[in-house]
C-alpha cells in the first residue's frame, strides 16, 4: 500500500515535470510566431530608395523598410544623461612630445568648470620614468576607465559609467563617503571640502540646458561634500564641439574622438585613431591595473618643444589661480 | 564558600561613588565638546578636517577600524570561549559582551560621522549597489549590532528576575523596570529550554557574522589599487587584529570593574593568568600576520610599495609604526610570557598599551597608504602632502571613544557584571553548562 502510494506520487511529479517543460517551450515558440507574424505585416510599398552603406556602397531597398533613427544630438528628448550618446566610444590621446606646460588646458578647464578649490581636475605632472631618462611633462585628464574601479565601489550609482565611454558624477546622490576617491588609481578626484565658492548660482543655471544641474555639467555647481573630476566636457560634445582642454591647447597636444569612427582630432588635424597608436606606439597609464582607460599617450620622443620652457609655469604647489 | 544572597549583593549594581559621577560627568563633558563640534563639521562641512584630496581618510576612517576591531571581544570570548568549553569564562563574558555592543554600536556613529553627506544617509538604501563594499558594511554592521545586543540580553534575563527581587522593598521603582525588561522570567523549565537554545543559536551565529564584519572591514581597503591595501593577506590580518584589540579592551575593563566593585572573590588572579595566555596566543598569530604583511613585501616590493614601506620603517611613520608594533605587540607578547606579567596589576598595563598601540596602528594603516599614490602628489598645497587631525577631528573621536566608555559605564552601573544566577549555580554545584551564556 505504503509503495504504491509512493509509485503515484512520483508519477504525478514526473508527470508534472513534463508538462510544465512542454508549457514553457510552447510558449517560447508561440512568442516567436507571433513576433515573425508582427514583422511581416508591413506591405512593401513597392517604391525603391537608393541609400548608401557605411563602405560607400550604394544599395537599393524598400521604402517601408526605411525607419527614422534617432539623432545622436544633445536635443533629442529620449537623451539619458546615463546612458550617454548612443553608438559612441569617446577616446582621447595626449602627445607627449608636443607638451610644454604652457597650462592653457587647465586653465581653460578651471575657468568652464568653474573650479574653485586647490585642486584643478586636469594637472600637467612633471615627470621622469628612471634616474638616467629624461624629464617630461604629462597631462591627466581623468582616465574615463571602462573598468573603472570608482564606479565599481560606489555604494549609491552616484558615479557611474555611461555607455558612450564616459565616467559621471551625480553630486545631488552621492553620500560623501569618498570610496571613489581612495579607489582610483589615477588620484584624479577632487573633493569639495568646503562650501564650492562659485558665486551666484543663477549664474551658473543660465549656462544649463534646462536650468537644472545635471551630470553633463560637471562642477556646475559643485556642491560641498561630493567628489568633482574631469567630465569630458558631455556638455560640448553633445553638439559636436571639443571638450575645453583641446580647443584651448596651443601645442595641438590633446586629440579626442570617437573610437567606433576610428578618427581623433586635435583640432587642426584628423587623424586615424588605430593608426595614430600604431605610428607613436600609444601605450596607456598603468596599463597593468587593467582598468582600460579610454586616454591614451603617445610617448615624448622626437619632442617638438624644449622640456625646459615649461619650466617657468611649473608650480609645485599650485593649480587653481585665485582671483588676488 | 559564599551563600546566594551574599553573592546577589556582591553583584548586584550599585549606585556611583563619589568616584562614578566624577568619570560619568567627565566623560559627558567630552560627549558635549564632541557633539558641539560635529555640529560645526556639518556646518561648515569637512573642511574643519585636516583630510584634503590625497589624505581623503583620516582619524574617523581609523577609529573606525579601531571600534569594528574592539567588537570582536564578544565573538573572541563568549562564543570561543564557549565552544571550546572554558569554564572560566564565566565571570568575564557579561563585560565582554558590553563592550563589544558599546564599540559596535559607536563603530556605526564614527561611519557616518565620516560621511560629508550624513543627510543623504537614506540613499544606502534607495539606491544601495551590491558590489560596493560599503553595502556590505551597511549589511554587517546593523546585523551585529542586533546580534551582540541579543548575546547580551537573553543571557541576563535570569539575573534581571533576581534583581527584580532584591530591589523590590528597597527600590520600587528599579525594581520594575528590571522586572519589566525580565520579560516575566520565572525561570520554569520551557523558559530554561527555550532561552538555552537561544543563546546557543546565537553564539554560534556570532563567529561567523564577526568573522564577516572584520573581513569586510579589510575588504574596504583590499578591494582597492592602492599600495599597502591591495594586499590578500588583509582580511585574515584584521581578524587577528581583532582578536588582540578585543582582549587588550577587555583586560583593562576588566582590571578596572574589579578593583571599583571589589569583585576580587569572583575575577581571581587565575582569570588574569588565563586571559593572559589567550592574549599571548592571539599576539602570536598577529605577529605572524605583521611579519606577512611588513616584512614579506620587501623582496618583491615594486618602487611605489617601497616608497611606502620606506616611510613606514624608516621615514616619516616610523616613529608610529614602531610604537604601534613595539608597545602595542611585540612587549606585551613578551612581558605575557613571565608568570609574574599575567598578575592583575602588569595585565592592566599590557591591556592599555594594547590597546593604544592597536588603536594607532589603525591610523598606520589608513592614513600613510593614501598619501603614497601612483602618480606624484602635484599641484596641491604642499600642506596636502601630510596629514595630522585638526582639532575637529581630535575632539569628535575623543567623544565617540568617550560615548563608548560611557555606554558600558552606563550598562555596568545598571546591569550585574558577572552574572549572578549562573555564579549561584556554579557555587551550588550545578553548573549546567549548556545553559550558561
Amino acid at each position: 500500500m505504503g509503495e504504491s502510494s509512493d509509485n503515484n506520487r512520483r508519477k504525478f511529479l514526473d508527470n508534472g515535470l513534463k508538462l510544465s517543460l512542454a508549457t514553457i517551450i510552447g510558449s517560447i515558440g508561440l512568442t516567436k510566431l507571433s513576433a515573425s507574424l508582427k514583422s511581416g505585416e508591413k506591405p512593401a510599398s513597392g517604391k525603391p530608395v537608393e541609400l548608401m552603406t557605411t563602405d560607400g556602397r550604394l544599395i537599393e531597398v524598400d521604402s517601408a523598410e526605411v525607419m527614422d533613427m534617432d539623432a545622436h544630438c544633445g536635443h533629442d528628448p529620449n537623451y539619458n544623461v546615463r546612458e550617454g550618446i548612443p553608438n559612441r566610444k569617446f577616446v582621447m590621446v595626449i602627445d607627449l612630445a608636443k607638451c610644454k606646460n604652457a597650462l592653457k588646458c587647465v586653465q581653460s578647464c578651471n575657468k568652464f568648470h568653474m573650479v574653485t578649490g586647490d585642486n584643478a581636475w586636469l594637472k600637467i605632472h612633471k615627470m621622469k620614468d628612471s634616474q638616467d631618462g629624461a624629464p617630461y611633462w604629462m597631462p591627466r585628464t581623468c582616465m574615463h576607465c571602462d573598468k573603472p574601479a570608482c564606479v565599481t565601489v560606489c555604494p549609491v550609482d552616484a558615479t557611474f559609467k555611461r555607455r558612450d565611454g564616459l565616467v559621471l558624477i551625480d553630486n545631488e546622490r552621492c553620500i560623501g563617503c569618498r570610496f571613489c576617491m581612495a579607489a582610483c588609481p589615477y588620484s584624479i578626484r577632487v573633493f569639495n571640502w568646503s562650501e564650492p565658492e562659485q558665486g551666484d548660482t543663477s549664474e551658473i543655471t543660465s549656462v544649463l540646458d534646462n536650468g537644472y544641474p545635471s551630470p553633463d555639467y560637471a562642477g556646475m555647481p559643485s556642491k560641498m561634500g561630493t567628489p568633482d573630476k574631469c567630465d569630458f566636457c558631455p556638455h560640448a560634445i553633445k553638439e559636436n564641439v571639443l571638450p575645453h582642454c583641446v580647443t584651448a591647447c596651443p601645442n595641438g597636444v590633446f586629440y579626442f574622438g570617437d573610437k567606433y569612427e576610428d578618427t581623433v582630432t586635435n583640432g587642426e588635424e584628423t587623424l586615424r585613431f588605430k593608426q595614430l597608436l600604431e605610428d607613436k606606439a600609444g601605450y596607456r597609464l598603468l596599463e597593468e591595473l587593467g582598468t582600460e582607460p579610454s586616454v591614451y599617450y603617445l610617448p615624448p620622443v622626437d619632442r617638438l618643444v624644449d622640456f625646459e620652457d615649461g619650466m617657468e609655469n611649473y608650480n609645485e604647489f599650485m593649480s587653481v589661480e585665485k582671483p588676488e | 564558600m559564599k551563600d546566594s544572597l551574599s553573592v546577589i549583593q556582591d553583584l548586584a549594581p550599585r549606585k556611583f561613588g563619589k568616584r562614578g559621577w566624577t568619570w560619568s560627568i567627565f566623560l559627558l563633558v567630552i560627549i558635549l565638546a564632541g557633539i558641539i563640534a560635529y555640529v560645526d563639521q556639518i556646518i561648515r562641512g569637512q573642511q574643519v578636517t585636516n583630510m584634503r584630496d590625497y589624505a581623503l581618510w583620516g582619524i574617523y576612517i581609523s577609529n573606525f577600524v579601531f571600534f569594528v576591531a574592539t567588537s570582536f571581544v564578544g565573538s573572541a570570548t563568549v562564543a570561543v570561549l564557549r565552544l571550546t568549553n572554558n569554564s572560566w569564562r564565566t565571570p568575564l563574558v557579561r563585560i565582554a559582551e558590553i563592550i563589544s555592543l558599546a564599540a559596535i554600536m559607536m563603530a556605526g556613529i564614527t561611519i557616518i560621522i565620516d560621511m560629508a553627506r550624513p543627510d543623504r544617509l537614506l540613499n544606502l538604501f534607495m539606491y544601495g549597489r551590491l558590489q560596493s563594499p560599503i553595502t556590505w558594511d551597511v549589511i554587517i554592521i546593523p546585523t551585529t549590532i542586533a546580534l551582540t545586543f541579543l548575546l547580551l540580553y537573553f543571557p541576563i534575563l535570569p539575573d534581571l528576575a533576581v534583581l527584580n527581587k532584591f530591589f523590590e522593598k528597597t527600590k520600587p521603582k528599579l525594581s520594575k523596570w528590571y522586572g519589566k525588561l525580565s520579560l516575566g522570567w520565572k525561570g520554569t523549565t520551557r523558559q530554561k529550554v527555550l532561552r538555552m537554545k537561544s543563546i546557543k543559536i546565537i553564539a554560534i551565529l556570532i563567529i561567523p557574522v564577526g568573522i564577516l564584519l572584520q573581513t569586510i572591514d579589510a575588504w574596504l581597503f583590499s578591494t582597492t589599487y592602492r599600495v599597502g591595501w591591495d594586499s590578500t593577506n588583509m582580511a585574515a590580518y584584521f581578524i587577528s587584529g581583532a582578536f588582540v584589540a578585543g582582549l587588550g579592551a577587555l583586560i583593562s575593563v576588566i582590571y578596572v570593574v574589579r578593583r571599583v566593585r571589589n569583585l576580587e572573590d569572583y575575577i581571581t588572579e587565575n582569570h588574569f593568568d588565563k586571559l593572559g595566555k589567550y592574549l599571548g596566543l592571539t599576539c602570536l598569530v598577529y605577529l605572524y600576520f605583521n611579519i606577512n604583511e611588513y616584512l614579506i613585501p620587501v623582496f618583491t616590493a615594486t618602487v611605489e610599495e617601497e616608497i611606502h614601506l620606506n616611510a613606514l620603517i624608516f621615514g616619516e611613520y616610523a616613529f608610529l609604526f614602531w610604537f604601534s608594533q613595539i608597545v602595542g605587540l611585540i612587549l606585551p607578547l613578551i612581558l605575557i610570557l613571565f608568570k609574574g606579567g599575567r598578575k592583575p596589576k602588569a595585565m592592566f598595563v599590557i591591556g592599555l598599551m594594547v590597546v593604544l598601540g592597536s588603536w594607532w596602528k589603525r591610523f598606520i594603516i589608513v592614513t600613510p597608504t593614501l598619501l603614497h599614490p601612483f602618480l606624484p602628489i602635484e599641484g596641491v598645497p604642499e600642506s596636502w602632502r601630510h596629514y595630522w587631525p585638526s582639532m575637529h577631528e581630535w575632539i569628535i573621536t575623543s567623544a565617540t571613544l568617550a560615548m563608548a566608555l560611557f555606554i558600558i559605564t552606563m550598562f555596568i552601573r545598571y546591569l550585574p557584571v558577572v552574572p549572578i544566577q549562573q555564579t549561584i549555580d556554579e557555587l551550588n554545584g550545578n553548573p549546567d553548562d549548556d545553559e550558561n551564556e
